[in-house]
């Protein structure tokens, strides 16, 4: 490491800072065109989606439990669970699977 | 009020908190190993509070790379919370001293972004701070736990708390899917998209994760917003 570390991270701090940072203060005003206003609306639905299938399955210890945690997931969430007891049955769902898994 | 919207982001912080203390295990583990001390990977990761960010970043450091590709690897990843904040500049409430701006937007991550906008009405930046005094010491500390004494905690552990934070995810998404159309489109077509860039050989050896969210996300909002344009009235409850 012929670099600084200390720089580098000063550097990654300030980017990603700068990024998060930016539009947040920029765009003040309510945006009035109704096709951005769309956009916007989408957005934090595609990216969620997008974030977590199929990555959710490459997630765990192996595919089988990973698939079960999603779809015990799934139906959680789908009865409109918080958000905690949703994340807490996926984890359950991730464990109970992987030790029956070593039992087989 | 402000207290009651604080007490509730730290509601919504907890598991935010824990599934953040078990991905930053591993980052601080993996952060030693590589030749950092476990107060740098402490700093890194309460400095930068953000994942793929953070092991991309490390990668450039371990390669001696350029300050130069320290920028670029971080634009390219983190590209995305630009336009959750953006997103979020719109859900913000209005009446509230500029200087809150500052301070909302260094939580803007993947899953604080998620339950921020899953509130219902306008923002609070009370509630981004409830959620963040949770996820932050759940993240750095969580880094330096895994960096000083990594390997102590058993890899089944690891394992089933690594789907806390995608649970999260589709408890935010699924509810408004069963009621809107729309919503439920993009949600499947972002999924399938996302699909084809793991399925599809050349796409996943040459696009990064962080990359191919924001082109999944900028495709498939633009074909929603043009073929569902949101009527006014949906927009003020989104």
């Amino acid at each position: 490491m012929s670099h600084n570390v200390y720089i580098y991270i000063l550097v990654m701090a300030g980017v990603t800072y700068l990024i998060r940072m930016i539009p947040l203060v920029l765009a003040k005003k309510e945006i009035q065109n109704r096709f951005i206003k769309s956009f916007l609306y989408y957005v934090p639905y595609a990216c969620l989606s997008a974030m977590t299938f199929p990555a959710i399955l490459f997630a765990t210890g192996s595919v089988i439990s990973a698939t079960i945690g999603f779809a015990v997931a799934v139906i959680a969430a789908y009865m409109e669970k918080s958000l905690i007891v949703v994340a807490s049955f996926a984890c359950a769902a991730v464990f109970i699977a992987e030790r029956v898994m070593t039992l087989i | 009020m402000k207290q009651s919207y604080f007490k509730k982001g730290i509601k919504d912080g907890i598991p935010i908190g824990l599934g953040y203390f078990a991905v930053s295990f591993a980052f601080g583990i993996q952060a030693v190993k590589g030749g950092l001390t476990p107060f740098q990977a402490f700093l890194i990761s309460l400095t930068n509070l953000t994942s793929a960010g953070q092991f991309a970043g490390v990668g450039v450091i371990f390669a001696a790379g350029t300050y130069w590709e320290m920028v670029l690897t971080q634009l390219i990843i983190n590209a995305r919370y630009c336009l959750m904040s953006f997103s979020i500049s719109q859900k913000i409430m209005r009446d509230i001293p500029y200087a809150h701006r500052f301070g909302v937007a260094f939580g803007i991550t993947d899953e604080i972004f998620g339950v921020s906008i899953a509130q219902e009405g306008k923002l609070s930046p009370y509630y981004s701070y409830g959620v963040m005094s949770m996820a932050i010491p759940g993240w750095s500390l969580g880094t330096l736990l895994g960096a000083v004494c990594g390997g102590i905690m058993p890899a089944m552990f690891v394992s089933a708390l690594s789907v806390a934070l995608y649970g999260m995810f589709l408890a935010v998404v699924i509810p408004p899917s069963k009621k809107n159309k729309a919503i439920r489109a993009v949600v499947l077509a972002s999924m399938a998209m996302a699909s084809l860039f793991k399925i599809i050989p050349v796409l996943d050896k040459n696009v990064s994760s962080g990359f191919m969210i924001i082109i999944v996300t900028i495709v498939v909002s633009v074909i929603a917003a043009i073929v569902c344009p949101v009527e006014e009235e949906e927009n003020h409850e989104s």
